[in-house]
C-alpha cells in the first residue's frame, strides 16, 4: 500500500486548559471517503481545524508525505487541501459567481482557471442560475453548494466536508451526499465529519468514531455499519423510528 | 453673506472634501482588511507636503532616511513574522523589497533634488519616497500583531502617530511650508473664481476614486480584498493569506495618504502636524460611514468639508470644534439606527 494522502499521528489541540483533541491518529488513503463521526463537541470540528491549520495543534501531519507543521492555512491550500466549515463562511456581501472565482485564487491566471470553473457550473447547475446572486441571499442547501464549490474551484487532493447536511432539509441532504459520492469519481479524497452518520458510513470507505476528543472506534464503513456500539449510539434511533 | 461668497465657500469646501474623502477612503480600506484604526494616515499627508516642499528648494528630504530605516524595520518585521517559513528566495524577495528598492529611491532621490527637476518629476519623486512607507509600516508594525484586538491596533496605532508626527518635527522643524501650485490656470464662471488647483484636486480625486473602483470591482485581487473584509476566516480558506490583503491595503493607504499631501500643500500651509487634523477630518467622514461604507465615507467627506469652509467664514475660531462636532449626533442616530447584527449561522 502506498502512502496515505493524510496522515496524523498523537493529534491534539487545546482550547487553554481544555484538550478538544487527544491523541488522534488518522489516516485518508488516495481516492477514499473517511467518515469521522461522533456526537456534538466531541471535537470533530477542531480536528478539522487542526488539519487545515485554522487550529494550532500538536502532534504529527503529513500531506503526500510531507510534515505540515508551521505551514499556514494559505500554504496548505497551495498544497492541495480544502475545508468547506460547518458555518460555510462565504463572502455573502460579493455574487455567486466572484465567491467562486476567489475560491481559485491561488491558482489565479493558470490555464485551466476557466475549465474549473465551468465544471463547477456542470456539478452544481443551480449555482450557474444564480451566478450573479449575492451569496447571502441563497437558501441553506445552495449556500452549501456554494461553500463546497468554492472549496474545489482550489482543485484540491484532500476536501475537508464538516457537517455538510447540517440544517438542511433530508432532500437536499440527499442532494449533497449525491454529489460527494460524484466527487470520488474525479479522484479528489475526501474527509467527512458528519451527524448523519447512517448516511456516512454508506457512503465511506472507513469511518472513525470520535468521543470526547478521542477515536473510541475505527474501521472499515461496512464493519462499523454492524457495530453494535455505534448502531447503539449512532444508528439505533433511526432504526427504531423506521 | 451673498450668493458669491456662499459659492466660493462651497467650492472651497469641496476642494478640501476632495483630500478627506481620499483619507476616509484609505482608513475605510485598512479598518475593513486589517481592522487597524490607521491613524498616522495623517502624517503620510504631512510626508507627502513637506517632501515636496523640499524638492522645490533643491534639498533631500530628510523622509529618504526615513524610508531606508523603515524599509530595515519592515525587513526584520517579515523575517520575524515568516521565521517558520523562510528559504533562500524568499530571502532575496524579502532582501530587495525592503533594502534594495528603497536604497535605489534614495540615490535617485539623492542625485535628482538638487538638480531641481521639473514640478511633475518632484511630484512623483515625493509619492516615490513616501508611499512604500505604508507597506514598510505594515510588515514592522501591524503584521507582528496582526491577530491583536481592534483596541490594540488603535493603540498601537496612536503610538505610531505620536513617533512618526515627532520625527517629522525632527526632519521639517517647526515651520511649515508651502508648495507651488499644480496648475497656476484660473477663469471665472459667473461670479465665481475657479482656481486650476482646486480643479487638478477634484480632478485627480475622481481619477482615483475611479480607480479604486475598478479594482475592488473587476480585478480578482480587488475582490480578495472584498473577501477578506467580508469573512476573514472564508478568506484564509480558499488561500487569501491576510498578509498579502493587508500589505495591498496599507500600501494604497500609503499612495493615497501621500497624495492627499502633495494635493492640500498649495492650499493651505503645512506643519509637521498639520497631517493628523486633516486626518482627523478624514476619519469623521469614515466615521460617519460607519468604518465600512466607501460611498457614504466620500459623500460624508464632502459634508464635512462644505460644514468646515462655512464654519471658517462664521466663526473662524470655532471651526475645528463645529467639524468635530458633528460626529456626535451621527453616532447617536446610527447607533439607535442599526440593529446589533448577529454572526449568522
Amino acid at each position: 500500500m502506498s502512502a496515505p494522502l493524510l496522515w496524523a499521528d498523537g493529534l491534539c489541540v487545546a482550547y487553554g486548559r481544555v484538550d478538544a483533541v487527544r491523541d488522534v491518529s488518522l489516516s485518508v488513503p488516495e481516492g477514499s471517503i473517511v467518515a469521522i463521526l461522533g456526537p456534538n463537541g466531541a471535537g470533530k470540528t477542531s480536528l478539522l481545524g487542526a488539519i487545515m491549520g485554522v487550529l494550532r495543534a500538536r502532534g504529527d501531519l503529513r500531506f503526500r508525505g510531507q510534515a505540515l507543521a508551521g505551514r499556514a492555512v494559505e500554504q496548505r491550500v497551495a498544497d492541495g487541501m480544502s475545508l468547506v466549515p460547518e458555518k460555510r463562511e462565504l463572502f455573502v456581501t460579493m455574487s455567486v459567481e466572484d465567491n467562486l472565482r476567489l475560491g481559485g485564487f491561488r491558482r489565479r491566471g493558470s490555464a485551466d482557471y476557466g475549465d474549473t470553473l465551468e465544471e463547477m457550473w456542470r456539478l452544481f447547475p443551480r449555482l450557474k442560475e444564480r451566478r450573479a446572486q449575492l451569496a447571502g441571499t441563497l437558501s441553506g442547501g445552495e449556500r452549501q453548494m456554494l461553500a463546497m464549490a468554492r472549496a474545489l474551484m482550489s482543485r484540491p487532493r484532500l476536501l475537508m466536508l464538516d457537517e455538510p447536511s447540517l440544517g438542511l432539509a433530508p432532500l437536499i441532504v440527499k442532494d449533497i451526499f449525491r454529489t460527494v459520492a460524484a466527487l470520488r469519481q474525479t479522484g479528489v479524497s475526501i474527509l467527512l465529519v458528519e451527524q448523519n452518520a447512517r448516511a456516512a458510513l454508506e457512503l465511506a470507505d472507513h469511518g472513525y468514531v470520535l468521543e470526547n476528543g478521542s477515536v473510541v472506534l475505527q474501521g472499515p464503513a461496512s464493519e462499523l455499519r454492524e457495530d453494535e456500539r455505534v448502531i447503539a449510539a449512532y444508528l439505533g434511533i433511526k432504526t427504531v423510528a423506521r | 453673506m451673498d450668493l458669491s461668497i456662499g459659492l466660493i465657500l462651497i467650492q472651497d469646501g469641496v476642494t478640501n472634501a476632495a483630500i478627506y474623502a481620499l483619507l476616509a477612503l484609505a482608513l475605510v480600506l485598512v479598518f475593513t482588511v486589517t481592522r487597524v484604526i490607521f491613524v498616522p494616515v495623517g502624517e503620510f499627508v504631512s510626508f507627502g507636503a513637506l517632501t515636496l516642499a523640499a524638492f522645490e528648494a533643491g534639498k533631500v528630504p530628510g523622509t529618504v532616511s526615513l524610508l531606508l530605516v523603515l524599509g530595515i524595520a519592515g525587513a526584520l518585521g517579515r523575517l520575524w513574522t515568516e521565521r517558520q517559513s523562510l528559504s533562500g528566495r524568499m530571502l532575496a524577495t524579502i532582501a530587495v523589497e525592503t533594502i534594495v528598492v528603497p536604497a535605489l529611491i534614495a540615490a535617485l532621490v539623492t542625485w535628482l533634488a538638487p538638480h531641481k527637476p521639473p514640478q511633475i518629476v518632484q511630484v512623483l519623486l515625493a509619492l516615490l519616497v513616501v508611499a512604500p512607507m505604508g507597506v514598510y509600516v505594515y510588515e514592522s508594525v501591524f503584521r507582528p500583531i496582526a491577530e491583536a484586538s481592534v483596541l490594540v491596533l488603535l493603540i498601537v496605532s496612536v503610538a505610531l502617530h505620536i513617533a512618526l508626527v515627532g520625527l517629522a518635527l525632527v526632519f521639517f522643524g517647526a515651520e511649515g511650508s508651502r508648495t507651488t501650485a499644480l496648475s497656476d490656470a484660473s477663469f471665472t464662471l459667473g461670479s465665481l473664481f475657479i482656481t486650476g488647483q482646486s480643479l487638478a484636486v477634484l480632478g485627480l480625486t475622481l481619477v482615483l476614486i475611479l480607480a479604486l473602483y475598478v479594482f475592488f470591482d473587476r480585478t480578482l485581487i480587488g475582490k480578495a480584498l472584498r473577501a477578506t473584509a467580508v469573512n476573514r476566516v472564508g478568506a484564509r480558506l480558499v488561500g487569501i493569506s491576510p498578509a498579502f490583503s493587508g500589505r495591498i491595503a496599507f500600501a494604497l493607504a500609503g499612495i493615497i495618504g501621500a497624495l492627499g499631501g502633495i494635493l492640500v500643500s498649495p492650499l493651505t500651509t503645512i506643519y509637521y502636524d498639520t497631517g493628523f487634523i486633516i486626518g482627523l477630518k478624514g476619519f469623521v467622514a469614515a466615521i460617519i460611514g460607519g468604518l465600512v461604507s466607501y460611498p457614504l465615507a466620500a459623500g460624508a467627506a464632502i459634508l464635512v468639508g462644505v460644514i468646515e469652509s462655512f464654519a471658517s467664514f462664521w466663526a473662524s475660531e470655532l471651526k475645528e470644534v463645529i467639524v468635530f462636532m458633528i460626529i456626535v449626533p451621527i453616532l447617536l442616530v446610527r447607533s439607535y439606527g442599526t440593529q446589533v447584527l448577529e454572526d449568522e449561522e
